[in-house]
């Protein structure tokens, strides 16, 4: 394949010569290969999206959930290898878990967010570890509001009030670009997502897959939760009903 | 899991002498009897708030019943800071459960059970949690109610209490209860087993909640006192007739 890092890509603590870590490119690249995952901020909450690939037709739907609950008031949308993904998940449970036991309160996100970004960040430290192969979209709701915030696998944390990783993120951004995001409510975003994720779906290369979605808002009373069914049907019907308006013209 | 905090590890708490003296010997500030029924559309749980430190009635607004998750009712009796760190495991339990987010929650029978695992694994260590926990609950229809105590006994019946409750509220109980009762018979009997143990108990106080649960969810009532009496004709002249002190 590519032999652009030959020589310094072997360890995750080698710098290449053009001060790059190739290990973390790569690792990255891991991320860029699954299914999309889509995150945006409403005025009132947080809505979570993910494009599921279904591997094989004998799956259960609804397993192989994508979206965790990591403490009533936050949720984690992971992309990328799964078992990089559960232990972040894991990780993040147990930080937000011992806040609340240490300082009696919910973990504010932001702090949440550099907990298990610094846990991210300490796997490329040391050549006896790999990078995590997984980028994860961490919504929650604290005393600041609903905040959004991205994990990538090099430690990397910022705040978005939208923001997509996977296969489709360039597609999705552009889309999430389009929205007037401080002006929708969640019960909006919520088809707003199902549409973007339907319209990036590509129906040549990937057969089918399931679109899964979690929301923290003040419908949800300000707790993580699966979008409920009625409403996730209604987005996916309006999102296929878009689709079709689409390929019509 | 990974552990954040750095526990202090002395050891057996049965050989060790640092470690010996962590032990929960006796209990500090306590709290008396919890009497809970079940009745027609679920359970009823009474129970006074006061707190006693010894026997001074130190603390006045205790609620000693709390929901658990969707389907229970904790009532505890005994030392209130180990209530407060069984409030805090249960907690943490019914965290978990929910972060699952698949629809299923922990019903009273399992709740019930994890308590008394916990109740019996401390005795077992010669280290209790100095309580007697009432679980009552609803779930899918079915109403439950058990009790399990600071040795880790433990059982389910159509009406429970702790302490005092035992022996002056559960003989009106064994009485005077049917499992057709209605809401308000059921406060009415509640009542009259709290009114009793106000005559009665000395560290009960004037000031109860009685809290609802049904498949519909939980209700705690508001703090309110109960009428009492006093005027009776024995206690006017109590000496009359009597020689001598007494």
């Amino acid at each position: 394949m590519s032999s652009i890092g030959t020589g310094y890509d072997l360890s995750v603590t080698t710098f290449s010569p053009d001060g790059r870590v190739f290990q973390i490119e790569y690792a990255a690249k891991a991320v860029d290969n699954s299914g999309t995952v889509v995150g945006i901020k409403c005025k009132d909450g947080i809505v979570m999206g993910v494009e599921k690939l279904i591997a094989s037709k004998m799956m259960l739907p609804g397993s192989n959930r994508r979206i965790h609950s990591v403490h009533r008031h936050a949720g984690m949308a992971v992309a990328g290898l799964a078992a990089d993904g559960r232990q972040i998940v894991a990780r993040a449970k147990s930080e937000a878990r011992s806040y609340e036991s240490v300082y009696g309160d919910a973990v504010p996100v932001k702090e949440l967010s550099e907990r298990v970004a610094s846990y991210v960040h300490l796997c490329t430290l040391y050549w006896w570890l790999r990078p995590f192969g997984c980028g994860v979209i961490l919504g929650g709701y604290d005393k600041d509001g609903p905040q959004l915030y991205m994990i990538e696998p090099s430690g990397i944390s910022y705040r978005y009030f939208g923001a997509a990783i996977g296969k489709g993120k360039q597609a999705a951004k552009t889309e999430i670009e389009k929205l007037k995001l401080s002006d929708m409510t969640c019960k909006e975003g919520v088809i707003e997502v199902a549409k973007i994720i339907y319209k990036l779906h590509d129906e040549a290369k990937d057969k089918a897959f399931e679109l899964e979605m979690s929301w923290i808002c003040e419908e949800s009373k300000r707790e993580h939760q699966k979008v409920p069914d009625d409403l996730l049907e209604e987005a996916k019907t309006a999102a296929k009903t878009a689709l079709e308006e689409m390929d019509a013209d | 899991l990974v552990q954040f905090t750095i526990p202090i590890d002395n050891g057996d708490a049965l050989k060790n002498a640092e470690a010996d003296s962590q032990r929960t010997l006796y209990p500090y500030v306590t709290g008396t009897s919890i009497v809970a029924i079940k009745y027609k559309d679920g359970v009823l749980m009474a129970s006074d708030m006061g707190g006693s430190y010894g026997s001074t009635l130190r603390y006045k607004n205790i609620e000693r019943v709390k929901a658990i998750g969707k389907h229970s009712l904790l009532g505890a009796s005994g030392e209130i800071s180990d209530f407060q760190e069984i409030l805090r495991y249960l907690d943490e339990l019914v965290l978990n459960d929910n972060m699952w987010d698949d629809g299923n929650s922990l019903g009273p029978k399992e709740v019930h059970n994890y308590l008394t695992r916990v109740m019996y694994n401390r005795r077992n260590k010669f280290n209790p949690l100095w309580n007697t926990l009432v679980l009552g609950g609803v779930k899918n229809g079915e109403s439950y109610l058990g009790m399990v105590s600071m040795i880790g006994v433990s059982f389910e019946d159509n009406h429970v209490a702790t302490g005092f409750g035992n022996h002056l509220a559960r003989p009106i109980l064994r009485d005077e209860w049917r499992a057709d009762l209605s809401f308000e018979d059921g406060v009415k009997l509640l009542e009259k087993c709290m009114r009793v143990l106000l005559y009665r108990d000395r560290s009960a106080i004037n000031k109860l909640q009685i809290a609802k649960i049904t498949e519909e969810g939980v209700t705690v009532s508001q703090p309110y006192s109960l009428k009492t009496f006093w005027e009776f004709q024995a206690f006017h002249n109590p000496t009359a007739g009597a020689q001598g002190s007494w």
